[in-house]
């Protein structure tokens, strides 16, 4: 609720505007040092001078738009397969009831609970079993352990607060559960799937260590890699202004995903029978 | 409807709809996982072939003492522990503040919440890299926006210090992860009826009652999934530690330390030791907070 | 398709003939990015068409530690996806079990270069892996601020520190508060044992002998630590404890420090164009320990093995040997002042004319330290983070160097105890 008073909405807008001071700045910085070269990183400057170089030489010496171009495809994968099994899931965890119910609900938790370095071997061998090392499948396969319990969770949470009485009507005219989940429950998740949709496709989109242990050619490459990948023309020179040109190149996609997936967020409200 | 035709239609169709799910994790987790349980036993190591089988001298032997007996091992759990509980506190406060804001239509709002996400759009390995440099103590951004707005008498080096690094990394950690949380309290908040407001309004009750008594109780299933894992994941926390200090004891967490026995000393039965010790603290810690925070694991039977 | 190519295929260079019948694609992993990698591609095209065979360049993380990660995980799966790979002096104790023997290929080739490196990649009587390049830690100082204040270039540890503060207290009383006496490496990694070994060793110390013995409580290494714990009190930026190269050679390249330790790729830096010390840089030894000291210099540079897992090892072989050629290696030299492994190329008029300083630092390059990673084998990697974890706390403050010189005997002699 908008506070009423002046005051109040004083204090809300000066909220905002320290949330926006809070997440942009740091990417600001990295946009105003993106445009450095040499020596000049290792001054503070607060406003950009528009120098290119540094956005062109991470096109020129490497792939780039080939990693771009895989990232978005892992990324997209990752989201889409996720969210699909994770609806049928969820329906299934949410609003049937079985035995086992809440022991499968923890053996997927638990799959949660490894740190990555510890299933890297194991993952590397199953990709290399697989056939799957250095390629596109191979990497979505993996992702899908950072992604999926936590989708089946988020999923399965809001699934279980939708009234009882929306799926019955469903039933009695005669609707099978596949029907349910189509008609009745999926415009309903539309925020809860656009908000999880959106997590799982920057967790796949940032995912580095799988992708540089089981990719190995430049061309399978994925963004995070390559950008880890930029080196200076010697070992130890850090080349700063192309590592920082690459991440905003990076960034730019996510906010205009981010821009067209919060409408999902917001659209999920006037949708469905909950009524806002 | 118990036991009717229905009923048993839909554990059939919802055996079904789980079987794709669960075809997937066990591909991509089944092997890993129960190869690294099973390592958590042996003497393997990277460098040779051969292992054997050992019991539990990897967790204690009265030899070279073994896990429980590892002062860095304990000091990684303290760091963890500490990480975990402070950034997550944080991040949970700091997101359903930000949800609740979010949540308030105003001019500029779409913006406002694609900006919000800025930080953890981020690949981690870069902005580790890019808070290390602002927080360099010769030519950081931070010391100098501290020393021009006379926060700080002289510059500080934030990532030097076992005391102040910690903290600086919970700092990023929190800035990092807060959108995670404040979009997952957004969508919660979003799914709402809007009725309920209406009503506390025309009521005249205080807006902060409202947040306690109505709000907080009907997302507080979202808000557990999203602590806990939030909580999973800072438990397991590792990129950020390894890209801004990297095996600095002071700042290692239990991943860090897996890792280190995995990978930099090759050690693989001990390092998957670590592992499985840390997967059975995590698991116990999860318990503690699925029953503590009364998370209903049999959904929907209200 | 590249027979054209084939034809003239008997190779000059390497002095070895590829006999096989058709042509093969292996891989290789060198370097990442920039002159490295463009160095190493050039390289590669040249042995490509005296060969006929084709070259895949696989680029790796270019962080040491990243890049270990990823051979181990390939290697451990006994994968041959990399055939030819790029390895730091320290891994063939790590390593070497996955590596094949180069000494039938390289027809004494390896008796032209640096000895202690040689002996570094030689386990159990197998050469490992082929010198490459080398690289040793040298002293950078500001000749314009040692003539200032009228200041030899120091020879002992001693002389640096006294020096320092002078001319860090007199920019200090003119104005300039970010100048700072010396810089180095102190950051909880690889790079601070490197730093700890020079001083130990230019004292007389080391971390574990010849034998395996830990004698690292001894009183020369007790010294060493405690005049570098002596140096954090006020010449030496606090941030440093969190330094690598970058880090140091951002603080001296933009004018903020007397002296700084670092590998010699920071002097191209640092006389670059934009750089605000251009010429006004010079380039020594490492200081001696006290009057009874030596210069010294740890050990680093990187070499090239043969995958054991290689589809075709005799091919590979040839690579290698191609690449560490006294050709190619004079070439890697003039146009990336790479430091050659092999003794002659210090005399080429070339070579100097690009690098001057090689000439100079050839006794530092020579007979730099080697970190102890033949004896400690695979545990090499336990006892050197051992080493900068107890260094570190010792140079933080929180324990003095005896006692951290002590407890670090008492953590090595366990580990140990598992073996090495």
């Amino acid at each position: 609720m908008m506070p009423r008073t002046l005051a109040g909405r004083a204090g809300f807008y000066a909220f905002i505007l320290v949330i926006m001071l809070f997440s942009v700045f740091p990417f600001y910085y990295a946009v105003v040092s993106s445009f450095k070269t040499g020596s000049e990183l290792f001054e503070v400057t607060y406003w950009p001078t528009f120098n290119m170089e540094n956005y062109v030489s991470i096109f020129t010496e490497q792939p780039f738009g080939r990693n771009i171009l895989n990232s978005v495809i892992v990324a997209f994968a990752v989201v889409a397969i996720s969210l699909t099994l994770g609806v049928l899931a969820s329906y299934a965890l949410a609003r049937v009831s079985f035995r086992g119910r809440g022991l499968l609900l923890v053996t997927i938790l638990a799959v949660s609970m490894f740190p990555q370095v510890a299933v890297l071997s194991g993952m590397f061998e199953m990709i290399r079993v697989l056939g799957m090392f250095n390629s596109l499948p191979g990497l979505i396969l993996a992702n899908m352990v950072l992604t999926l319990p936590f989708t089946v969770w988020v999923l399965t949470t809001f699934m279980t607060e939708l009234p009882k009485e929306l799926e019955e009507a469903a039933f009695v005219d005669g609707a099978t559960p596949l029907q349910v989940v189509r008609r009745v429950f999926l415009p309903l998740m539309g925020p809860a799937m656009a908000a999880t949709g959106l997590l799982a496709f920057i967790v796949a989109w940032n995912e580095f260590l799988f992708a540089l242990t089981f990719t190995l050619s430049n061309e399978m490459r994925t963004v995070p890699v390559a950008i880890a990948l930029i080196t200076g023309a010697t070992q130890y020179e850090l080349p700063w202004g192309n590592i920082m040109a690459a991440s905003v190149i990076v960034t730019v996609p996510l906010i205009v995903l981010v821009l067209i997936f919060q409408r999902r967020i917001v659209a999920g409200l006037t949708a469905g029978a909950v009524k806002g | 409807m118990q036991g009717s035709e229905l009923t048993r239609a839909k554990v059939r169709s919802a055996l079904v709809f789980l079987a794709p799910m669960l075809l997937a994790l066990a591909l991509a987790a089944g092997w890993p996982l129960g190869r690294t349980l099973w390592f958590a036993f042996t003497d393997a190591s990277l460098t040779d072939n051969g292992y054997s089988f050992i019991g539990f001298e990897n967790f204690w032997n009265s030899e070279w003492g073994g896990l429980l007996e590892d002062g860095n091992w304990w000091q990684a759990v303290g760091n963890t522990l500490y990480f975990t509980f402070v950034s997550v506190a944080l991040e949970t406060v700091l997101g359903v503040g930000i949800a609740l804001a979010l949540d308030v239509p105003f001019r500029g709002r779409a913006i406002v919440r694609a900006a919000v996400l800025i930080p953890w759009a981020i690949p981690t390995v870069v902005s580790a890299k890019m808070w290390g440099w602002m927080l360099h103590d010769q030519f950081g951004l931070i010391n100098d926006l501290g020393m021009s707005l006379g926060l700080l008498d002289q510059p500080v080096a934030w990532m030097a210090n076992s005391a102040t690094a910690l903290t600086a990394i919970v700092a990023v950690d929190v800035w990092k992860t807060t959108p995670f949380m404040a979009l997952l309290v957004l969508a919660a908040l979003q799914m709402l009826p809007r009725d309920i407001y209406e009503a506390a309004r025309i009521d005249g009750i205080h807006p902060v009652r409202v947040f306690f008594r109505v709000t907080l109780p009907l997302i507080r299933p979202a808000l557990m999934v999203a602590v806990i894992f939030r909580g999973l994941d800072a438990l397991r926390a590792f990129d950020l530690m390894y890209a801004m200090t990297a095996n600095n004891e002071s700042t290692m967490t239990m991943s860090v330390f897996a890792r280190q026995q995995l990978v930099d000393f090759q050690d693989v039965g001990y390092g998957s030791a670590a592992a499985a010790l840390l997967f059975v603290m995590v698991a116990v810690l999860t318990a503690a907070v699925l029953t503590l925070g009364r998370v209903r694991l049999t959904g929907g039977a209200r | 398709m590249k027979l054209g190519l084939f034809v003239g295929a008997a190779s000059i260079a390497a002095g070895t003939f590829v006999t096989t019948a058709s042509a093969e694609e292996i891989s290789i992993s060198c370097g990442a990015l920039g002159i490295e990698l463009t160095l190493c591609k050039d390289g590669v095209k040249k042995w490509e068409e005296q060969t006929g065979n084709t070259v895949k360049v696989v680029s790796t993380p270019n962080s040491s530690s990243e890049r270990l990660a990823l051979y181990q995980q390939i290697l451990a799966a006994g994968a041959g996806d990399i055939d030819v790979l790029q390895v730091d002096v320290v891994w063939p104790g790590i390593l070497g079990n996955h590596f094949i023997d180069l000494k039938p290929y390289t027809e004494g080739a390896e008796n032209d270069h640096f000895q202690a490196i040689v002996e570094n990649n030689t386990v159990d009587g197998e050469l490992k892996a082929m010198p490459w390049f080398t690289d040793a830690g040298v002293l950078f100082y500001r000749t314009d601020l040692l003539e200032k204040y009228g200041r030899e270039v120091p020879t002992t540890w001693e002389e640096m520190a006294e020096t320092a503060r002078i001319v860090q207290k007199g920019e200090r009383e003119e104005g300039d508060d970010d100048l700072w006496g010396y810089v180095f490496q102190a950051r909880a990694y690889e790079g601070l044992t490197c730093n700890a070994l020079e001083w130990i060793d230019s004292y007389g110390g080391e971390i574990v002998d010849a034998e395996g013995e830990v004698v690292v409580d001894s009183p020369e290494v007790v010294s060493a630590v405690a005049e570098a714990a002596s140096w954090m009190e006020d010449m030496v930026p606090p941030g440093v404890l969190n330094y690598t190269e970058e880090e140091s050679r951002g603080v001296f390249q933009s004018g903020n420090a007397v002296f700084m330790r670092n590998w010699p790729y920071a002097w191209a830096l640092a006389q670059s164009d934009d750089s605000p010390i251009r010429g006004k840089v010079g380039v020594v030894a490492l200081p001696r320990g006290g009057e009874d000291g030596k210069h010294t210099g740890v050990l680093g540079g990187w070499n090239l093995a043969v995958s054991k897992y290689s589809a075709h090892p005799e091919i590979a072989a040839d690579l290698v040997m191609f690449l560490t050629s006294p050709e190619e290696q004079k070439r890697r030299a003039i146009e990336g002042s790479y430091n050659p492994t092999i003794t002659d190329l210090y005399q080429d008029e070339e070579v100097l004319e690009a690098v001057p300083f090689f000439g100079d630092l050839y006794a530092t390059f020579e007979n730099a330290v080697a970190r102890p990673s033949g004896v400690t084998g695979e545990k090499y990697n336990r006892v050197s983070a051992a080493f900068w974890g107890k260094v570190h706390e010792a140079l933080e403050g929180n324990e003095d160097p005896e006692t951290a010189m002590s407890d670090l005997a008492d953590e090595l002699g366990s580990v140990k105890r598992r073996g090495w």
